[in-house]
């Protein structure tokens, strides 16, 4: 079993959004980076996969600055064998990621191929069935539960409403939901090999493409509410204004 | 002529609302690209279909509709393979950014060699191009794209553009659909094991977090929405987390991005992965023993006090108005 994980490095959750001076990005001062919470579900997923094949290689791509070694570290603490720094600037534009993904990927033998079901911070939402176009492979995207037998994949991904239930054969591209699997932590020896295993620096260059973007703001504050009241006694009110004001009931 | 693609969807052959918005989007977009820019409507679906003689009065001047068995479910290649032949004659395709839509248009847009621009706000026309407005980083910002493919494909994201009538009706067509290898087979849809109506479609989102102290003081949540009549079950992540609710009802940086006509959060204390989540929501209640709580900070009305007394009061107070209207 051969798994290749893509990752991406990204603000943690609990930032507070500044916007840069270019007024398109964000001000990545102070910020703390961390890997994409949905790529942990694939990279815990890539490494169960092996374990359980008894077999095989995990190796994790990222794409970004040097400091996404860092990041690639935490995956290979985690117990993924190797990694490779896609070395260069990343894209709002999907498709140019995704090329870049697709060239690194052909011709390495995966039987499959996982990411998050989207980053956090751009919420593309799109690189990894792209990825799959131009590989030329099956792709099933948010995948909440995952069967294996003899090369054929069955997936499950919820839908509005209910669970789409998925078939396909490898090699494949996934994109994982929460709720897969438990990622686990990296543990002391984990983190210890990690330093030695092997993380391939290649530059590659992301095309200029066909999406640009122009701003990026913060979104209008909220105008104060009010509190209505308080304890049960307070119900009566609310409901009125749900009623008058906000005619929501 | 101009031309924008509304991608539509059914389920068990009935055209989505969604859907509906998704039309009356490209119509206004089709708008402020002037010139007598048209909107066709993709439907794609087995041997039934109900509802295509609305989709004119809802804003297509023309219906293309493609019917085979093999298109009753979803399927991933054979829809992405004709609307990416479909889609060469158009300037702009718009999908919905639902479970099929965020599936289907990075497909498409693969399979065309151009951008797509997922879970759009707002959009517009911009030096030649398209623009569109996308929250990022979970709604805590707002990015601003510029699409200058050709198509520019772009997906919008539900409860954001209201549906419209227009007073038209359209013609009919058909699809043609190309040849092409099914690589993915949807099987079937099961229900799931809680809450039918997504958080992500539903006009009020009732949530509740650790507040409630445990998985089964939820029943006060669900007896709330099912008050409603309409109302989904949301949850925080600390409590998605605990193992108490299944993660398609996490509101949240995390989970789902929602914008309810009414949200009402239980027990919540607002973190700012849950705000950015739900922030967008119209009417925001709030619901907390704390009255510093964060929460308070975006919601519209707010009652401070013991959540176990206050929401089966209000669930009481929701059925009597509901029964009376």
């Amino acid at each position: 079993m051969k798994v290749a994980v893509c990752l991406k490095r990204v603000p943690d959750t609990t930032t507070k959004i500044v916007i840069g001076s270019d007024g398109k990005s964000i001000d990545e001062n102070g910020v703390k980076f961390v890997p994409n919470p949905y790529d942990e579900y694939a990279l815990e997923e890539a490494i169960a996969l092996k374990e359980r094949a008894g077999a095989g290689e995990t190796v994790v791509y990222s794409l970004g600055g040097d400091s996404s070694q860092e990041t690639i570290r935490t995956a290979l603490a985690m117990g993924i064998d190797r990694g490779v720094l896609l070395q260069g600037a990343g894209s709002a534009d999907g498709f140019e990621v995704a090329k870049t993904f697709a060239a690194e990927l052909k011709g390495g033998g995966f039987d499959l191929v996982l990411f998050g079901k989207l980053a956090v911070d751009d919420y593309n939402m799109q690189v990894g069935p792209m990825t799959a176009e131009l590989l030329g492979v099956p792709c099933i995207t948010t995948v909440a539960h995952l069967t294996l037998a003899n090369g054929a994949i069955e997936a499950e991904r919820e839908i509005e409403g209910g669970i789409e239930v998925c078939t396909c054969s490898m090699p494949a591209v996934l994109t994982i939901d929460k709720g897969l699997n438990t990622p686990r932590l990296p543990s002391l020896k984990g983190i210890m090999a990690a330093k030695k295993k092997p993380l391939e620096v290649r530059p590659v260059h992301v095309g200029v493409g066909t999406l640009m973007v122009s701003s990026l703001t913060l979104p209008p504050e909220r105008l104060a509410g009010r509190i209505v009241g308080e304890g049960p006694d307070a119900v009566p009110a609310l409901v009125s204004l749900l009623r008058t004001e906000a005619k929501v009931l | 002529m101009t031309a924008i693609l509304a991608v539509l969807e059914q389920r068990s052959g009935a055209i989505r609302k969604v859907s509906h918005e998704v039309l009356a989007a490209a119509r206004a977009l089709a708008d402020a690209m002037g010139g007598g820019t048209t909107v066709d409507a993709a439907v794609l679906g087995g041997d039934t279909l109900d509802g295509v003689a609305a989709l004119g009065p809802a804003g297509a001047d023309r219906v293309l509709v493609a019917k085979r068995g093999d298109f009753a479910l979803y399927n991933p290649d054979g829809y992405a393979a004709t609307l990416a032949e479909a889609g060469k004659s158009y300037a702009v395709l718009v999908l919905a950014a639902t479970a099929t839509g965020r599936d289907l248009a990075p497909r498409i847009a693969a399979r065309m060699g151009v951008a797509c621009a997922t879970d759009v706000t707002a959009m517009g026309v911009e030096g030649g191009g398209i623009s569109a407005t996308r929250p990022v980083y979970a709604g805590k910002a707002l990015q601003r794209v510029v699409l200058s493919g050709k198509p520019a494909i772009l997906s919008v994201r539900p409860n954001t553009f209201a549906a419209g009538s227009f007073g038209k009706p359209g013609t009919v067509a058909d699809l043609a659909v190309p040849p092409f290898t099914a690589r993915v087979t949807v099987k079937e849809i099961k229900a799931p094991a809680q809450a039918a109506l997504d958080v992500t479609e539903a006009s009020i989102v009732v949530s509740g977090g650790r507040g409630l102290k445990e998985p089964a003081n939820f029943k006060l949540i669900e007896d709330l929405a099912q008050a409603f009549g309409n109302a989904a079950v949301g949850a925080s992540r600390a409590v998605v987390d605990a193992g108490w609710r299944e993660h398609g009802a996490q509101v949240g940086q995390t989970g789902k991005t929602v914008a309810p006509g009414l949200y009402i959060a239980v027990g919540i204390s607002g973190a700012i992965q849950h705000l950015a989540g739900m922030r967008t929501s119209k009417v925001i209640v709030a619901i907390n023993k704390d009255k510093d709580a964060p929460i308070f900070k975006v919601a519209d009305y707010g009652i401070v006090g013991d959540l176990f007394e206050i929401v089966p009061r209000l669930t009481e107070a929701v059925k009597k108005v509901r029964a009376e209207q």
